[in-house]
């Protein structure tokens, strides 16, 4: 940074001048946006340093394991920073999501100290945690000796900042009493319409305002000569099957996973309104889903929609966010809808996916890495990737309060931040947090593609599943 | 002094006897080191398997003796398990060994052109079967998938592969036989090149037919390398996973849960370590039983051509 563009920054963060009038003023020095907001970011990371110690571990090295992830793209492209802030090196390796989270049991369950923080699920936590192999972090956030003044964890969403905060008690309540910190929040999603607005257009077919109406819109699309098949939804023998678009509905309609009696856990995807719900799931999939609906993942359900392969996905909202951009064949032709499954409920129910930090047990420098931690989870970083990466959906208040963030996607998402306003009110986790999660997870979407398949009845399979999973569960005390 | 001096001649031819005797311990010991880096492993996956043991239940680790098994042998879905990985190996060896053995018979007679054709064939053999599960998945595709498409122009739609129930054992048996047929192909032709001159020729000058001299000749002669080579692949296909999980993850539903993939699952989703070491033990036990009936087989073949002989 040259001593020119020093001085804007200072002087801009000091309230001498708008971010408009740094903005162009940076340009003029010849700066285009992108690399305008990354010497913004470093000004804002030397007027962190001032507050704080943040030079306390300088010269050490962590090691990071990383999802191939937007999110991680976006701390990458401004890890400088956070270097250059610490004198700290940061290393990483990058796995794609098929692999990523058996690479991650195999570093924990091997107690390898090759890793100090790694991006994890807030589901898989439930795992990790009681296995001993995660750091609780609230130690971490209240101590004021290792935390910057600024880091604002009350900005953190609260229903995000509790679905990483678990006692460890299967069935009790995520960010309940006892609850320790396994993960910080990262970014997440919550699971909505994404639709191609061109194919509805050409259509003349609107929205369905609830799961009904969608299994029968799909159908429509499906059997009209747009060439497109109706919905995109998950299928893979895997728990990333059931906690998109399946659980939202699953929710709505007043179903639940599994019930807690006396502290015991019991099976109970097999309720009236479970089948109901699922009946509908179904059918909707028989009719109107990708032909190789069993082995599709994010990524499948994805690339059709930005290729216009399918007219609308009920899944992550971000995935209809990111579909809308780059290179993909309906970029600019995407809409979202917030979505409200049961007829007459009274708003969606979304369940979230959150990508969080959590610190590995085994690293051998807890310390510096809750220094890493707290940087990439701090506001600083929040905003530079909200503003200029895909760092969306943020998980911090202030960055969804930041005008820049709003206008950008008001613009070049239209309708997403309503979606979101109106779908964020009903999100948070629907499972119950219990160490069992990818196996009922996985029997579940195992059970889901015999039932698409027609190898037996909805209400016989769910029956089945359940009968399963309480034995699984008695076999592991839980039950 | 005397008594110094008696001792010295009985201590040498000691000395000089303990060298040899040492010798053959020395010479076994790297076959020891290995044998000991086989077993240690080997009985810990046994101890294991007699743990309940999940990783993320710490609090429920303890011996359980056989009840890991019991628990095995008393689910609906294990029974599946053996019967899918049974019927999978049966049908990738056979089907490759008829294959490979055909490619062998054509390519028989060395020739330029031959010699070209079997460093050819050999090429999906030099594919990860994982990345080979990939290309599949992708020529397989309903949209876009090439294979798809030629089947459709034969008046086939809407055929799934593998992801229905119906037909994913037989697309993963194409990507297992497209991948490990050269393998067959190879060990047959080597044996049948190999294989003497003398009675193929007395055969021709005699005017035998051909499918005389292929079912009396040709294929007895050849019988010790069909035997070795089966035995590799049946090995190798019983302990069935990258296939299967690139393809499918061992479904739809439970439809390609193999035991590999079972056990898979059971350690890295499930963490229950105890379980896994259980089914693996369990394939461990078939695939010894498979290979000792292929081998006793192979060896009677062999005493009778010595008696022959």
């Amino acid at each position: 940074m040259t001593t020119k563009q020093k001085d804007t920054i200072d002087r801009f963060l000091k309230g001498g001048m708008s971010r408009r009038e740094m903005i162009e003023r940076l340009g003029r020095m010849g700066l285009g946006a992108a690399a305008g907001a990354y010497v913004l970011n470093q000004g804002m990371t030397e007027a962190l340093a001032q507050e704080f110690n943040w030079k306390a571990h300088e010269g050490k090295t962590i090691n990071l394991l990383l999802n191939k992830h937007p999110y991680a793209d976006a701390m990458i492209a401004n890890l400088e920073n956070f270097k250059s802030l610490t004198g700290m090196n940061v290393t990483y390796d990058v796995f794609p999501e098929d692999v990523y989270f058996d690479k991650v049991a195999a570093a924990l369950s091997s107690r390898s100290s090759q890793y100090d923080a790694f991006m994890t699920g807030a589901y898989q936590v439930w795992q990790y945690g009681p296995a001993g192999w995660v750091e609780d972090l609230n130690e971490y956030i209240s101590d004021s000796d290792q935390t910057a003044p600024n880091y604002n964890w009350d900005d953190m969403l609260e229903g995000i900042r509790k679905s990483t905060a678990w006692s460890g008690v299967p069935g009790a309540e995520l960010g309940g009493e006892d609850s320790k910190q396994w993960a910080l929040p990262w970014g997440f999603e919550l699971n909505s319409i994404a639709y191609n607005r061109r194919i509805f257009d050409q259509l003349k077919v609107e929205p369905a305002k609830d799961l009904p109406e969608l299994v029968e819109l799909a159908k429509k699309i499906t059997d009209s000569d747009a060439g497109v098949y109706g919905i995109g939804v998950r299928g893979s023998r895997s728990w990333a099957t059931i906690h998109p678009g399946y659980l939202s509905a699953f929710a709505n309609y007043g179903a639940k996973d599994l019930t807690v009696q006396d502290g015991m856990l019991k099976a109970a995807m097999n309720s009236p309104e479970a089948k109901e719900m699922t009946a509908l799931w179904v059918k909707m999939i028989q009719e109107s889903g990708p032909k190789n609906w069993a082995t599709y993942t994010w990524y499948q359900v994805g690339t059709d929609l930005g290729a216009g392969a399918s007219a609308m996905i009920y899944d992550a909202d971000i995935l209809g966010y990111f579909m809308n951009g780059g290179d993909n064949k309906e970029a600019g032709n995407l809409a979202y809808s917030a979505f409200t499954p049961k007829p007459g409920a009274a708003a969606p129910t979304p369940n979230v996916w959150i990508w969080s930090l959590a610190m590995s047990t085994f690293g051998g420098q807890k310390d510096a890495t809750w220094y890493f931690m707290q940087w990439a989870s701090g506001t600083d970083h929040a905003l530079f990737g909200a503003r200029k990466m895909d760092f969306v959906n943020p998980v911090r208040q202030s960055v969804w309060k930041d005008e820049e963030f709003r206008s950008r996607i008001a613009k070049s998402y239209p309708g997403y931040i309503e979606q979101f306003e109106a779908s964020s009110p009903g999100s948070k986790i629907y499972f119950t947090p219990q160490p069992l999660f990818q196996t009922v997870t996985t029997d579940w979407a195992a059970a889901l593609q015999k039932m698409v398949a027609n190898e037996i009845p909805v209400d016989e399979g769910l029956d089945e599943l359940a009968t399963n999973i309480d034995r699984q569960l008695k076999a592991a005390g839980l039950g | 002094m005397a008594a110094t001096t008696a001792t010295q001649p009985t201590a040498s031819p000691r000395k000089s006897r303990l060298g040899p005797a040492l010798l053959p311990y020395l010479l076994s010991l790297p076959a020891l080191i290995v044998c000991i880096g086989i077993i240690i492993p080997f009985f810990t996956a046994v101890w294991y398997s007699l743990q309940r043991y999940n990783l993320n239940l710490p609090y429920l680790r303890g011996f359980v003796w056989f009840q890991q098994y019991i628990d095995l042998f008393s689910d609906p879905s294990f029974w599946h398990t053996v019967q899918v990985s049974l019927l999978y190996t049966a049908l990738t060896v056979i089907l490759e060994l008829l294959l490979g053995l055909g490619i062998a018979l054509l390519l028989r007679r060395p020739s330029t052109l031959h010699n070209i054709m079997s460093i050819a064939l050999l090429l999906p053999l030099m594919v990860a079967p994982a990345i080979a599960s990939l290309m599949w998945k992708l020529m397989t595709h309903p949209d876009f998938g090439i294979l798809s498409w030629l089947i459709q122009q034969v008046g086939v739609t809407n055929f799934r592969w593998a992801a229905a129930p119906s037909s994913a054992l037989f697309t993963v048996l194409l990507v297992d036989i497209w991948v490990y047929t050269p393998f067959m192909m190879i060990l047959l032709l080597a044996g049948l090149r190999g294989l003497p001159k003398q009675p193929f020729e007395a055969a021709e000058l005699d005017g035998v037919p051909a499918s005389f001299v292929f079912f009396r000749i040709t294929l007895p002669m050849l019988t010790p390398y069909i035997i070795t080579a089966a035995l590799f692949r049946m090995l190798d296909s019983i302990q069935q996973f990258d296939i299967i999980y690139a393809m499918t993850q061992g479904g739809p539903g439970d439809t390609l849960m193999v035991f590999q993939v079972m056990a898979y699952l059971d350690f890295f989703q499930n963490f229950n370590v105890g379980r896994s070491a259980a089914v693996l033990m369990v394939l461990w036990a078939i695939a010894y039983i498979l290979s000792n009936v292929f081998i006793k087989h192979w060896l009677r073949l062999r005493e009778r051509a010595r008696g022959a002989a």
